[in-house]
């Protein structure tokens, strides 16, 4: 049987272009083409965030003269000092505690619905849950942590809901509980807490959610073939390759709410936490080394906090 | 069932798997006895996996029922059945160590801890990696996962090992001599191995018995030897070995009658145009069309008359690669003995 030669096809090169040749010989330099990419945010990277971040950390080193008002550009320790006097340690102390308890409650709630997403949920309702977690983020943090103040208040559904359920006894003793009670929810620790709980709440689903996502199905089935109960599978097999992912989502809600402090702020009473002190101080007390040093409180915590979880292998979920 | 005589291990009776419309598995009833190496063998898309999940409990028939040792467990779930599972990804928990991973079932089963690493030392002993205790999967190879997963299976002293294509991540070698240990750990523990593979060289290897699946289907259960020599279907004469089928006028001007035939490629001999062949012979005209030298053997493509092509396997004995590679587009006489044909029951569908 006769079989056509084939011709060769139309010629590439008679095509090309300025862009082409652009193209091809950034093709040929990887490296070049690796520094264009690279340079404009390595640029803003080192001389906007880390110039400001060392600036920062200089600033901490200086010192407020008590009588002239003057800040006094001379390395000292006396700032430090200053810091860690009883009433900031109990600062630090309250808003670690804060960040402590919202990221474990964070964690409670995000993980059955990142479960569901991750294992049950079709591809279209997969959709749909990922737009209702990230739908919050749209609106201003502002306007929501508002809203909640509302919600919140004495006279605010919340309140009206209890009373209406003839509930109300049961709202009055938790307000009545020392430290996390108050006058109403809306002036509060506990309020402060529901607020940073909800607000931080799609930063920890992600996460977890992702780290669902890896563990093959295969390994589930596994378990339950070697004679796992379910909830025997969830606890030696599910629940430790999630961990990675909690504490992902962990260093997020933990670093967000140690910074914070338009949360406080609008749902607080007169103590403070470490984002109002760092306000105050730039504000009326104009002490911006004692400001500075307040703000690498929390980048110390933090760090530990890293470094720990990386032992832990929770970056790897990232 | 005879009263007395032990149930067969596997039972499978009517059973069907549909997927929406798809007949993932059709209609299947089965026994695989007790003790046996028995292999589901089939391409992909075929049901066996499917088959072997049935008998798991990760999934369930849509009609139908299966036993165990004669009793029902259509509606247990896995962890009441007395089957272990080795993965083909292996499924090795990756937070554990080797031991761990070995002693999950009796972990979960509370078992005492001494015994626990008594009787993994024992299984790595079996599975040839001593001293691995403390190793991670992640630092394993593939042939050592592979290992691992076997005696995570076999710890539990199961009546039933179900296989899953195990071997299909491992290069050439390390199958071929994975798969001559599998058969030896068989029959040394001595219980069921159901094997699933679309590897019909290796199901060939290791099997007592194999059941060819095509579309949900059983195509022929029988010996390795008996699949290979008497196919009963053009589906397993093609996908057990290689076969040249005889249809039609062809196989009327052969042989007298005008069913299906087929003659393996090693049965045919190859002999020079003008050569008078011995007697009782069928033989054909043909013209050699492509050599195929792969070093132990030689292909040939040989176009014989109405545009058929046959299939000619030569062993390499007193030739060499020169030689036979010379023989393109030569003429030659095929001569075979008949009693090598092997007539097929027609298509199922």
């Amino acid at each position: 049987m006769a079989v056509p030669r084939l011709s060769v096809g139309p010629s590439l090169v008679a095509t090309r272009s300025w862009l082409h040749r652009i193209g091809t010989s950034l093709y040929l330099r990887p490296r070049l083409l690796l520094a264009l990419l690279l340079g404009p945010p390595l640029v803003w990277l080192l001389v906007v965030y880390l110039g400001s971040l060392s600036s920062l950390i200089l600033q901490s080193f200086y010192h407020l003269d008590p009588f002239t008002g003057q800040v006094i550009r001379r390395l000292t320790l006396d700032t430090y000092r200053d810091l860690l006097t009883p009433a900031h340690l109990e600062i630090f102390g309250r808003t670690a505690a804060m960040a402590a308890a919202v990221s474990v409650a964070t964690a409670v709630f995000a993980f059955p619905l990142a479960y569901y997403v991750a294992r049950y949920a079709s591809p279209r309702v997969k959709g749909l849950l990922y737009l209702a977690i990230l739908l919050p983020l749209w609106s201003s943090y502002l306007v929501r942590v508002y809203s909640w103040r509302l919600i919140l208040a004495k006279e605010g559904i919340l309140h009206w809901f209890f009373a209406t359920a003839n509930l109300e006894w049961l709202l009055d003793s938790v307000l009545k509980l020392p430290v996390i009670g108050g006058p109403s929810l809306s002036v509060s620790f506990l309020g402060i807490f529901i607020v940073f709980v909800y607000v931080w709440m799609p930063y920890m689903v992600l996460p977890i959610q992702a780290s669902l996502e890896r563990v093959p199905q295969s390994l589930l089935e596994a378990s339950g073939d070697l004679g796992a109960l379910p909830g025997q599978t969830f606890r030696h097999v599910t629940l430790p390759l999630a961990v990675p992912g909690v504490l992902a989502g962990s260093i997020f809600t933990f670093s967000l709410t140690l910074g914070d402090f338009v949360v406080p702020y609008s749902l607080g009473n007169s103590s403070y936490f470490i984002g109002q002190a760092v306000l105050s101080f730039t504000g009326t007390a104009f002490n911006i080394p004692l400001a500075a040093a307040f703000t690498v409180v929390p980048m110390a915590i933090m760090a530990v906090y890293l470094i720990a979880a990386r032992r832990l292998g929770a970056l790897d979920a990232l | 069932m005879n009263p007395g005589s032990t149930p067969p291990a596997i039972r499978f009776r009517s059973v069907s798997r549909l997927f929406g419309d798809m007949r993932a598995v059709d209609d299947l009833s089965l026994d695989i006895l007790d003790g046996e190496f028995f292999t589901f063998l089939g391409p992909s898309g075929s049901g066996k996996t499917t088959c072997l999940r049935l008998i798991a409990g990760f999934d369930q028939p849509t009609s139908g029922s299966i036993e165990l040792h004669g009793s029902d467990v259509t509606s247990l779930p896995p962890y009441e059945r007395e089957v272990n599972t080795v993965f083909q990804d292996y499924a090795l928990f990756p937070h554990m160590t080797v031991a761990e991973n070995i002693a999950y079932g009796l972990m979960i089963r509370k078992v005492p801890k001494g015994d626990r690493a008594r009787q993994v030392r024992e299984m790595l002993d079996l599975v040839r990696m001593p001293g691995m205790e403390a190793r991670k999967p992640s630092q394993l190879s593939g042939g050592q996962r592979q290992r691992v997963a076997l005696g995570r299976a076999l710890i539990l002293r199961p009546r039933v090992l179900l296989l899953d294509e195990p071997l299909g991540a491992l290069d050439l070698k390390l199958r071929q001599q994975m798969q001559v240990e599998l058969k030896a750990i068989q029959q040394k523990v001595g219980i069921t191995f159901l094997y699933v593979t679309h590897d019909q060289e290796e199901a060939l290897t290791m099997s007592d018995r194999i059941a060819v699946i095509n579309r949900g289907r059983i195509e022929q259960i029988g010996s390795p030897a008996d699949l290979y020599e008497h196919p009963a279907t053009p589906f397993v004469a093609d996908f057990v070995g290689v076969s040249n089928l005889i249809v039609g006028p062809l196989a009327m001007s052969l042989t007298g009658s005008a069913d299906t035939f087929a003659i393996r490629p090693e049965k045919i001999q190859i002999l020079p145009a003008d050569s008078k062949p011995p007697d009782g012979r069928v033989t054909l005209e043909g013209q050699i069309r492509e050599v195929v030298y792969l070093g132990m053997i030689t292909r040939y493509l040989v176009a014989i008359e109405g545009g058929h092509e046959l299939t000619v396997i030569k062993q390499n004995r007193d030739t060499t690669s020169m030689e036979v590679l010379a023989a393109r587009s030569q003429r030659v006489l095929l001569a075979w003995d008949p009693q090598y044909h092997r007539r097929l029951a027609p298509e199922a569908s």
